[in-house]
């Protein structure tokens, strides 16, 4: 047989396994277990499978159908909850009691859960049909059916995906994509602090989104200036690394520079140190009070008593933040930059130098380009890292210095304003509506250029 | 005539070269500045033990602010600190190296149907700011009951590598640069794609494997965000970041206290560093060796 003809019977082969074929050809015994899951497994002597089955369809009937089970919080979900905590008087025991009301955050997180739980019981209900055809084509066709055993080998060999692939997914299942939907969905409703909405909110549609819009809300107002600057921030703190780390390198890489290890070591204590240690320091450092203000006043460049105000004036806390960010981001560049400026081809070198071009020249006109084209897809993945730079800004300057009214400071990302508004602020609404507006502007940055980028599209392409 | 020019020519290079030393000093103060006030301060002595001295350099000197770390754990209790941290990180690390190691093989060496859904499902999720799902996370492990008492410490190594799923770009990589001729050799001699993985390429990846272990086993030490919101007031089950974090954020222990933070954060940062230099032998050994086919 040729390729192609292999390829049509695999083709073949894929169709009679969906629940369409299961459904039209099927024989009753595979209809059936459409209801009642692992029927055509048991029948066609897969025993254990089938129980197995079974079991999970019966625990997800009985998990629905409970009091407290996925069919009442799934009911819960459109008004989620109504009930408010009640104060009431206990004659007996002579005191006020609350009788507990309805938590919509609960609510939520619950009818989430069961969501995702049902999503996963569609799947292996799905599965589940489609194995039992299987093993009744197996039977039909005269062979013999694979064992329990059988399938359990094969989780080590062809199906080891399956066996590799589930504890981890499981876990991102849990405790990643289900509470990000459930903080998604936040962003559409009124949970906030601001109206005491902390107990019992209700859906509000788009209104957090349009907010975005209105100058006079009080995200509105804050929301396009935090923007700008995180964008600002992530322009400075992903191009001046760049430029100056690129230099940086080449300094070191000269023939004649001595100690070149050295050096580098030297660079990258800033890498090795933990950020809240080496940061903290700085930001104690750079206090009024601080040493670089007692150092600079000894030495006379600015007059005793007078402060230079790094974290307090708006304008000098942006200044230190990058200028401090160069120091934490230069050496990352030096230790990525030095393998690439050896590939440069020297005859460039020699050439321009012939044609008479000095250092800047054949740095602009060399160096530049040359390490644009190699780095382009680094440039883009520090600068989608650097807006969300949560350690930088909340270590250095915490956001500051903070207007009064503000919920977000001066120096604030989108995202160290997420992490206030969520943790010291409960305004839970609004920082899923900056979640997701984070998202979409990395999603935009990143799907355009990853998607373009050669690792992306010839992934395959080695094997 | 030729001699001179090239005489001022070498002049001119030795300036150059005396300049760029210069130059490379200053860097090297700038960059060792806070690092060695650090050092400095965790020996200061005195009366004033708070963030703002008189003077850059301190004037008394004392080991005091490192013994009383360990003999005074009355409110900060820094030994017990040390060993949850080092718990969560051993038990975080293993889990996600598991992970990592599990996700790249199939992801790298294993054809599925859906595999590529899997690497657009990750793309997106690393999309998200980390810790937008924080406040979820710690709801639905306060539901599961995680955050209380003796549980914390679980609840924190799920934090730290529940995510790791989504981790594995770097090994994968790497795993995509081994021949694939390695596994069909091992499938001819009757070799099941576990014992493949276990036998051919885990050993293959042996340099990565450790870059990984040590970089997962770093980053409970450096983490203060998830352990802050996870524990809460609940200091016993503190780890050294939050714990030394919490003593520099609050303004009624800083005063008092700023020395010994310095104290703790050196006794932090010398074993991590060392650990970071470690991952970049590892790291690059990996980048440069590869494996030939």
């Amino acid at each position: 047989m040729s390729s192609k003809e292999l390829a049509k019977v695999a083709a073949a082969q894929q169709n009679t396994d969906t629940l369409a074929a299961a459904l039209k050809s099927g024989n009753p015994i595979v209809l059936a277990s459409f209801l009642v899951m692992g029927l055509a497994n048991m029948a066609a002597g897969q025993v254990i499978k089938g129980l197995i089955f079974l079991a999970i369809e019966v625990g997800f009937i009985v998990y629905m159908a409970i009091p407290m089970g996925g069919c009442h919080w799934l009911s819960m979900l459109p008004g989620l909850g109504e009930v408010e905590r009640i104060e009431v008087y206990n004659e007996e025991e002579g005191f006020f009691e609350y009788l507990p009301g309805d938590r919509s955050q609960q609510i939520l997180l619950y009818a989430v859960a069961t969501l995702v739980i049902v999503a996963l019981f569609v799947v292996i209900w799905r599965a589940s049909i489609r194995s039992g055809w299987k093993a009744q084509r197996i039977k039909a066709a005269g062979k013999k059916v694979p064992t329990f055993m059988d399938d359990l080998r094969a989780l080590l060999d062809e199906n080891i995906h399956k066996l590799l692939m589930t504890p981890p997914f499981a876990m991102l299942l849990v405790f990643t994509i289900t509470p990000l939907i459930y903080m998604m969905l936040m962003a559409f409703t009124n949970y906030s602090k601001e109206g005491e909405h902390l107990v019992l909110f209700d859906w509000v549609g788009l209104k957090n989104f349009a907010d975005l819009f209105n100058s006079s809300s009080t995200i509105g107002r804050q929301f396009w200036g935090v923007l700008l600057w995180t964008v600002v921030w992530a322009f400075f703190a992903t191009f001046l690394n760049f430029f100056l780390g690129t230099i940086m390198a080449m300094i070191i890489d000269r023939p004649t520079t001595r100690c070149k290890a050295l050096w580098r070591t030297i660079l990258s204590f800033t890498i090795a140190v933990p950020q809240f240690v080496s940061l903290m320091i700085i930001r104690t450092m750079f206090k009024d009070d601080g040493a670089v203000n007692k150092l600079l006043q000894s030495m006379g460049v600015i007059g005793a008593g007078v402060n230079l105000p790094f974290w307090t004036n708006a304008t000098w806390a942006r200044v230190t933040v990058i200028v401090v960010n160069i120091w934490v981001g230069i050496p990352y560049t030096v230790m990525s930059v030095t393998g690439i400026l050896k590939n440069i081809p020297a005859e460039q070198y020699e050439a321009a130098r012939i044609d008479g071009a000095n250092a800047v020249q054949q740095f602009v006109n060399i160096t530049l380009p040359y390490m644009f084209f190699v780095m382009t897809p680094t440039l883009i993945t520090t600068f989608t890292n650097n807006i969300n730079n949560f350690n930088v800004i909340y270590l250095l300057s915490s956001g500051g210095p903070t207007y009064v009214g503000d919920t977000a400071g001066q120096t604030d990302l989108l995202v160290t304003w997420l992490y206030k508004l969520t943790v010291d602020k409960q305004q839970f609404n609004v920082a899923a509506v900056i979640g997701i507006m984070t998202f979409l502007i990395l999603a935009f940055v990143s799907l355009v250029t990853y998607r373009n980028s050669a690792s992306y599209k010839d992934e395959g392409a080695f094997k | 005539m030729g001699k001179k020019i090239s005489g001022s020519v070498k002049a001119q290079r030795t300036i150059t070269d005396i300049v760029v030393h210069i130059f490379l000093v200053c860097v090297a103060i700038v960059w060792l500045i806070p690092f060695i006030w650090l050092v400095a301060h965790s020996f200061r002595g005195g009366v004033d033990r708070g963030q703002f001295s008189a003077t850059f350099f301190p004037t008394e000197w004392t080991l005091d602010n490192y013994t009383r770390l360990f003999t005074d754990t009355a409110t900060i209790n820094f030994p017990r600190m040390f060993l949850n941290t080092f718990f969560i990180a051993c038990c975080s690390c293993f889990v996600s190296t598991f992970f990592v190691l599990a996700v790249s093989y199939c992801v790298s060496r294993v054809k599925w149907k859906m595999r590529k859904t899997y690497l657009n499902m990750a793309m997106v999720i690393n999309l998200f700011p980390g810790f937008m799902a924080m406040v979820a996370i710690y709801f639905l492990l306060k539901t599961v009951g995680l955050t209380e008492g003796n549980l914390i410490p679980l609840a924190l190594v799920i934090c730290y590598s529940a995510g790791a799923g989504t981790q594995f770009y770097v090994m994968k990589g790497y795993m995509d640069t081994i021949p694939t001729a390695l596994d069909e050799a091992a499938y001819i001699d009757g070799a099941t794609k576990w014992q493949t993985f276990i036998k051919v390429t885990l050993p293959l990846c042996k340099p990565m494997v450790v870059y990984q272990v040590i970089t997962s086993f770093m980053a409970p030490w450096m983490d203060f965000i998830f352990a802050k919101i996870i524990c809460g007031t609940k200091t016993q089950f503190y780890t050294v970041s939050i714990g030394l974090f919490s003593l520099i954020d609050s303004k009624e222990y800083v005063s008092a206290w700023f020395t010994r933070f310095c104290a703790g954060a050196v006794l932090v940062a010398v074993p991590i560093s060392i650990l970071y230099i470690f991952t970049q032998r590892f790291y690059q050994e990996a980048m440069a060796g590869g494996v030939k086919g």
